[in-house]
């Protein structure tokens, strides 16, 4: 039989603000244990909550540019369950009056364009920090545990998307895209890496056609993108060869391990929580204005689709170009500031960014924005070549030790020597040595071998050790051996 | 007369005319805390030293010639349910037995720049839950006037005190009734304000939608002094009302006429002890023959208000408690194998039964399967009560009933039966589920008991409470003491 | 009965209160009489009143983005049970 797999992302966002959702810690993430607490984020007996403006602000605008409808009405409501990292044993949370419904992501998959749907966005706080001893630090075989509760009280988003996807990749791209959207309207960092951007995966699989849904497993520990799509593309696997022996699928809670490259079960539904979520009586319930909601919308910056657009229309990028360079707001702004330096074509600057600084990105893992090189680095590697002072595989060259030392290109270039030969009589006196050299090769080539020709350029740029200026050895051999 | 039997506006006068030191009223007050203390166990914690230390700065301040303010000096004991920094603070629970908080609540605080000398810190039951202090973790207050009766709770540490003249004044806190209801056994007067007038910051909560700070006094006017210093907005409180306060003490005018005065007759009927109603009867006489105007009204849905509190706040309790889990603070089982076994013999080693009883009984009704049909529905009650006040108070400037169906009852009588106790609450537990002001003040006695006069108001009609109560106060001329 | 014993042990499970089997028995014997006369509310028809989950209609009480002081770590844990490496320790969780 023929499967399809059906899959939803919560996705879970700490929101950038200066201090916690409901006191005022500061949200510094990285600090000593337990410095950034006070009694309202400790749980003390008698304190209370009072709500972050911000916070509330930032999942509105969150909502705003996903298209979500805005309640006008929201409230918070308690998650009643018991754990160490949470200091009042409940968690403040949103029920049935979420700050945002009913909004979408739309996709470019190359081979077809999708929307998918974002069910809801709420706001809660986040838990503390579990430091298991003993076992490796992992929790099963650990000898006891440790909480620092610098986290616990941070504003957490969730986006809880619909059971839309049905691929792992489209899963990847949704959850890549909600980043890029987040990112540019200044909400969150969304590092993945610092636990500032968290993915869990609902997946269940059914017989192509069928319209119920079959029974699902909730995917954790998913740290990455790609870890993302591993994981679901397993769980596809694992849920299939369930079916097919007979198996039955569990709803439970599944761990990613991602050294393994497996799933496994963490928990099951039997010890399921009742969570209890009743109304805070100690939060008073949020009206909005709606010219307040307008307000905010006013202030959303650009927005990664309508950037998109704009670099077809006014760089005349390629739509594919364009998608890759506007997924990150880092990414946008380097394209753009380099085009305004440089001056020339922006097809040029797109190449080498879509090219080997990606390459060179993905093997550092690293964001644009993390490396020394900045888009004046770029803007005069691409004027050099232009001005055909180093070639292009110079150019190449030269560019791992621009990221490593953050050196600007002329001055590499200068260092080591490696400017472009251009003077006409220089590369004169290289190819009558090569002529002269190779005299088997020339015969070659007025018995009409081109591949000759070709021979001998390569001998030319090995004696300029790499630097003659291709376009001239190429102009001159040639003259040389017609004359 | 001893410093220790004064009230706040004698005393004040005395120790602003320098008739006498903070450090000599101190002395007084703990030489009768040493007298009676043993026979009445108001305190859980006496802070001695520390109450010495604040008289001293009090008297260096009057000594300069400082102006002081009326509060400045005066002996207070504090409900131990409200954080204080450096003192232990328990709630009456074994659970924190050795809390001493890292910050002091937000009325406390207020009082404590105004002056006041913290005697110590009140018995109560167990986190506020009770109507005796016999579900207290460590020992059962006694009632001054019969040492063999409760003086009520949950705040019947705080209320004994001052009836006891352990204390000047005392704060309680009160969730259904627990200021109004050990106030009225122990025959002296108790406000629990309108929801949100005080702040509730540091108060340790019990059932946050009800929970009110408010004052045990000797009189009315103290009533009015103390609260000029409980009320304000809070920041750090977000069901702090935002309003300008008035000087309370301005409305302690001794004028009844054309006060209407309602009497709901559910509160008036079967279930309350006919010596206890004659009294109140008698009150309501009083104050028509001084020119108010009673008439009997009707709060049609109070027969569900006792069902409805007794849903919520276990509910709320439920969650407030859950915190108590022996990681942050507080008592930890020993030698627990594992994190659920250390949560459970926590909980089951530091709370006591009626607490519980409650927790169990909030987490029933917050459950899937049984939220609508317990929570949900004590939440739409409490709407209905919530309307039976407003349309009686489109009559009426202020409700009388009594503040208890009885007068104080013997230690040891109700508590196997939870549900009879929770009965006690019947005549208090509405005002807190509209959010209303109420007070109780003494008005007669039975059996040389003291019987107290419910008085609830409209949102923030403490001004009228006082009003009401002063002039009531002026004409009967209550001067009883407890035979200690 | 309002309530059974099966339910009592769960809610008990659920409230983190262990409970000897005596216990559960006389709980479940008082809590049936508390909800036997609480649940006099459940059957009354409600369906159009809206509830009250707060005593006073207060709204949009909010705190601007400031950051304040916060206490330090030893007052942060000067009440826990047992400490290490300025953390909270608890046992092991599974």
């Amino acid at each position: 039989m023929e499967y399809e797999s059906v899959i939803g992302l919560e996705i879970h966002v700490e929101l950038d603000t200066e201090s916690k959702m409901f006191c005022a810690c500061s949200t510094r993430f990285g600090e000593r244990p337990n410095t950034q607490t006070c009694p309202v984020c400790l749980g003390m007996p008698g304190s209370l909550p009072v709500a972050n403006k911000k916070a509330i602000e930032y999942v509105i605008r969150s909502g705003l540019a996903v298209g979500c409808e805005i309640s006008l009405y929201s409230q918070f409501h308690r998650k009643n369950y018991f754990y160490p990292d949470m200091p009042k044993d409940y968690q403040i949370s949103q029920y049935d009056r979420p700050l945002c419904l009913a909004g979408s992501i739309d996709l470019d998959m190359e081979t077809y364009e999708t929307r998918l749907g974002i069910t809801r966005i709420h706001l809660e706080e986040d838990t503390g920090k579990l430091i298991h001893i003993g076992g490796a630090g992992r929790i099963v075989g650990a000898e006891y545990s440790l909480v620092d509760f610098n986290r616990a009280g941070v504003p957490l988003m969730e986006i809880v998307s619909e059971p839309d996807m049905r691929t792992p990749e489209e899963a990847k791209a949704y959850a890549r895209k909600l980043r890029a959207i987040l990112i540019s309207i200044g909400v969150s960092d969304c590092n993945m890496d610092k636990g500032s951007m968290r993915v869990d995966a609902n997946i269940s699989i059914r017989p192509k056609g069928a319209t119920e849904l079959g029974v699902k497993a909730e995917l954790k520990n998913l740290n990455s993108f790609r870890s993302l799509q591993r994981a679901l593309a397993y769980e596809i696997e694992r849920q299939k060869k369930a079916i097919a022996e007979g198996e039955p699928i569990m709803q439970e809670t599944r761990h990613w391990d991602e050294t393994k490259g497996t799933t496994s079960t963490l928990r099951t539904k039997e010890y399921a929580h009742d969570y209890r979520y009743f109304p805070d009586p100690d939060l008073v319930p949020m009206e909005f204005d709606p010219t307040w909601i307008e307000g905010i919308r006013a202030t959303l910056r650009e927005l990664p689709d309508e950037r998109k657009q704009r670099f077809i229309t006014h760089y005349g990028l390629p739509a594919h170009d364009a998608s890759l360079l506007t997924e990150t707001k880092a990414m946008g702004d380097f394209f753009e500031e380099t085009v305004t330096l440089y001056k020339g074509d922006p097809k040029a600057v797109s190449n080498w960014m879509l090219g080997d600084i990606s390459y060179y990105l993905n093997t550092e893992n690293l964001e644009i924005d993390e490396t020394a090189v900045t888009p004046k680095h770029l803007a005069e590697l691409l004027k050099l070549m232009d001005k055909g002072t180093i070639s292009g595989k110079i150019a190449k060259e030269i560019f791992p030790e621009m990221f490593d030392t953050g050196k600007l290109p002329q001055i590499i270039v200068e260092e080591k020597g490696m400017t472009q030969i251009s003077d006409e009589s220089e590369i004169e006196k290289i190819i009558d040595m090569v002529l002269e050299e190779n005299a088997s090769a020339v015969r070659e080539y007025h018995e009409g071998k081109e591949r000759a020709f070709g021979f001998l350029v390569g001998q030319a740029m090995r004696l300029t050790k790499g630097r003659g200026n291709p376009q001239l050895i190429n102009r001159l051999l040639r003259e040389k051996l017609q004359g | 007369m001893e410093l220790y039997q004064m009230t706040i506006h004698e005393l004040h006068e005395k120790l602003a005319a320098k008739e006498i030191s903070a450090k000599e009223l101190t002395e007084s007050v703990f030489s009768r805390i040493d007298d009676v203390e043993d026979k009445v166990k108001s305190y859980l914690t006496v802070t001695r030293e520390n109450a010495f230390e604040q008289a001293h700065k009090i008297d260096e301040k009057i000594v300069a010639g400082e102006a002081v303010g009326p509060l400045a000096g005066i002996p207070t004991a504090i409900k131990d349910v409200m954080c204080t920094q450096g003192t232990r603070t328990t709630c009456g629970s074994k659970i924190l037995d050795n809390f001493i908080p890292a910050y002091t609540s937000t009325a406390v605080q207020g009082l404590l720049d105004e002056g006041i000398v913290m005697t110590g810190k009140t018995n109560m039951d167990e986190f506020a839950m009770g109507s005796s202090t016999e579900n207290s973790g460590f020992f059962t207050t006694r009632n001054p006037w019969d040492l063999e009766r409760v003086p009520g709770g949950s705040s019947g540490g705080s209320a004994a005190a001052v009836a006891a003249d352990e204390a000047i004044f005392s704060l309680g806190s009160d969730t259904g009734g627990s200021i109004r209801q050990p106030a009225a056994l122990c025959g002296i007067v108790g406000l629990k304000p309108t929801y949100g007038l005080v702040s509730r910051y540091g108060l340790v909560a019990f059932a946050s939608s009800l929970d009110q700070i408010g004052p045990f006094t000797k009189d009315v006017t103290d009533c009015a002094i103390v609260l000029n210093h409980l009320v304000g907005h809070d920041p750090m409180d977000s069901t702090s009302v935002m309003i300008d306060t008035p000087d309370y003490t301005k409305s302690l005018v001794n004028d009844l006429k054309g006060v209407k005065i309602g009497v709901p007759a559910e509160l008036m009927a079967e279930g309350i002890d006919p010596k206890v109603k004659k009294v109140i009867e008698d009150a309501l006489e009083l104050m028509a023959k001084n020119g108010a105007t009673v008439a009997e009204t009707s709060l049609p849905n109070i027969e569900y208000a006792l069902s409805a509190y007794y849903i919520i706040a276990p509910a709320e309790a439920s969650s407030n408690l859950a915190r108590f889990d022996g990681v942050r603070y507080g008592y930890r089982a020993p030698d627990a194998e594992d994190l659920m076994d250390m949560y459970l013999r926590t909980r089951a080693e530091g709370f006591g039964d009626e607490v519980k009883r409650r927790i169990m009984l909030g987490t029933y009704a917050l459950s899937a399967g049984y939220y609508e049909a317990y929570y949900g529905q004590a939440q739409k009650v409490r709407t209905l009560i919530t309307r039976d006040f407003n349309k009686a108070f489109e009559d009426f400037d202020v409700l009388v009933s009594p503040t208890s169906p009885t007068t104080a009852f013997k230690i040891g009588e109700r508590v196997d039966n939870p549900l009879q106790m929770y009965l006690s609450d019947i005549c208090t537990i509405p005002v807190n589920l509209a959010g209303l002001p109420g007070m109780s003040l003494p008005c007669g006695t039975v059996d040389g008991l003291p019987v107290g006069l419910q008085i609830m108001g409209k949102t923030l009609g403490e001004e009228m409470l006082l009003r009401v109560a002063y002039s009531f106060e002026q004409s009967f001329g209550w001067n009883e003491h407890p035979p200690l | 009965m309002a309530i059974s014993e099966k339910e009592v042990k769960h809610v008990a499970w659920l409230a983190r209160l262990g409970l000897t089997d005596a216990e559960v028995e006389k709980f479940t014997r008082q809590l049936d009489v508390i909800l036997e006369h609480a649940g006099k509310i459940s059957s009354l028809d409600l369906a159009q009143i809206p509830p009250t989950s707060h005593a006073i209609p207060l709204k949009n009480v909010l705190r601007e983005d400031r950051v304040g002081t916060c206490l330090t770590p030893e007052d942060a844990l000067s009440n826990a049970p047992k400490t290490e490496d300025q953390a909270f320790a608890v046992p092991r969780i599974v």
